[in-house]
């Protein structure tokens, strides 16, 4: 489903990577490896359309991710390095405002289930900023639980400041979306109980 | 598309209310200018009439230039801006909806004390009208073209300054149809072709600006 060839990134005046290449498949989840400042976050940007590629192009369903823009982000769900919470707005009002502006139309109730069931029930009308690290980046991964409509996840470091449980949880979830015949690319230094292991993509292999 | 309008539109007359305190510092700012100008001047009746529309229309660009750079900086630091541009409905449907909730939360208290401070100035009571109907036309301009120089600095360093000086000469047409507009109708002259000019302006800017902003986000977050 998703395809990307002869991609290379340039940050600044260094070239980080080039003829980097992979494809995945419905069902398949990719970890992408290799040391810090490789280019792991840049890739996942390139992935996403954040950022252009200086070389090579990324296929969604076989088209141009940058000609089938919109369709591309429909079914995307991309969850960053920061997670996107206001310290000024409550868990529920952040989730639902991730939502609508992503152009989803999820019902109040469901965003209440998916934060009680990521492990937030206490703190469902208190601001972010009194959230703990861990707290604020389960607020952004109960997206996951809105988001089973769009195929492809791209998670950047999903497992960072989370609790053992939390990363049973979470490896169970990817694990189920991929069953479901939905595709996982994500970024972690970290080993996590998955179902199956994912396939690895080391980005240092086509560092420059 | 409407529902990112409104949940947009939303979520940042909700921020402005719990940050309220940034409101007033905006409508502080707009007062005390204007009430410097009697110190610089002279308190003397006739040259405060006179100077009384310039004063507060560069009082209230200033206001309106003074907020501009926190248009999109929260959103870029915490990463809500990806997760925007990542949205399905085009850029500029949400970059308006984040103009307008600025502009409500920015422009309308400004607009809604410039009378107070006109007759601080003892401009006369017919330019009044005319002061509030040029500037419910061109402080929107203002924040449309500030908007694009927002985005455009985004994440640089010193983007304040630099905001500042990209869009300052683009104020400047605005503020002279802006106090033109009051001069003209305290003069006896009438404010209905400065008027015009201005509603031409705001439909230009709101027709093209949401899309140049765009445009800038999409170069600034890459």
């Amino acid at each position: 489903m998703l395809e990307a060839q002869d991609l290379a990134c340039l940050k600044g005046d260094r070239l980080l990577f080039r003829d980097l290449a992979f494809r995945l498949q419905a069902g398949e989840m990719l970890r992408i490896a290799g040391p810090n400042g490789v280019g792991k976050t840049s890739l996942l940007r390139l992935v996403t359309g954040l950022a252009l590629p200086e070389a090579g192009e990324v296929r969604w369903r076989g088209h141009c991710i940058r000609r089938e823009r919109e369709a591309f982000h429909g079914e995307l769900l991309y969850l960053g390095h920061a997670p996107a919470l206001n310290d000024l707005l409550s868990p529920l009002e952040n989730l639902r405002f991730a939502c609508a502006a992503g152009g989803d139309h999820v019902a109040e109730d469901d965003c209440v289930q998916a934060l009680v069931r990521i492990g937030l029930e206490n703190q469902l009308d208190l601001p972010a900023r009194v959230l703990s690290q861990g707290q604020r980046r389960r607020v952004g991964l109960a997206r996951l639980f809105l988001s089973a409509r769009r195929p492809l996840w791209v998670l950047d470091e999903p497992f960072t400041a989370l609790d053992v449980h939390a990363v049973a949880d979470l490896a169970a979830t990817l694990s189920a979306h991929c069953a479901d015949g939905g595709c996982v690319m994500m970024t972690t230094h970290q080993d996590a109980p998955f179902a199956r292991p994912p396939a690895v993509l080391d980005v240092g292999a086509f560092a420059c | 598309m409407l529902s990112t309008f409104l949940a947009v539109l939303r979520r940042d007359l909700l921020l402005a209310w719990r940050g309220r305190a940034d409101v007033l510092v905006t409508l502080a700012f707009f007062v005390i200018v204007v009430c410097l100008f009697p110190f610089g001047v002279g308190a003397e009746p006739n040259q405060l009439r006179a100077i009384a529309p310039g004063v507060l229309w560069v009082a209230a660009l200033l206001a309106c230039l003074l907020s501009l750079h926190r248009l999109f900086a929260q959103d870029y630091a915490d990463g809500t801006l990806e997760q925007l541009l990542l949205s399905r409905e085009p850029a500029a449907v949400w970059v308006m909806a984040k103009v307008l909730a600025f502009w409500l939360s920015t422009g309308l208290p400004v607009i809604a004390v410039a009378p107070a401070m006109a007759l601080l100035l003892d401009l006369e009571q017919g330019g009044l009208s005319v002061l509030v109907l040029s500037l419910t036309l061109g402080t929107p301009i203002l924040t449309l073209l500030g908007a694009v120089g927002a985005a455009l600095t985004l994440g640089l360093r010193g983007g304040g300054m630099l905001l500042a000086l990209l869009v300052l000469p683009l104020f400047v047409p605005v503020l002279i149809f802006g106090a033109g507009a009051v001069e003209a109708e305290v003069s006896g002259s009438g404010a209905l072709a400065h008027l015009l000019l201005l509603g031409g302006g705001l439909a230009g800017a709101v027709a093209l600006a949401p899309w140049a902003c765009a445009a800038a986000l999409r170069i600034s977050t890459e």
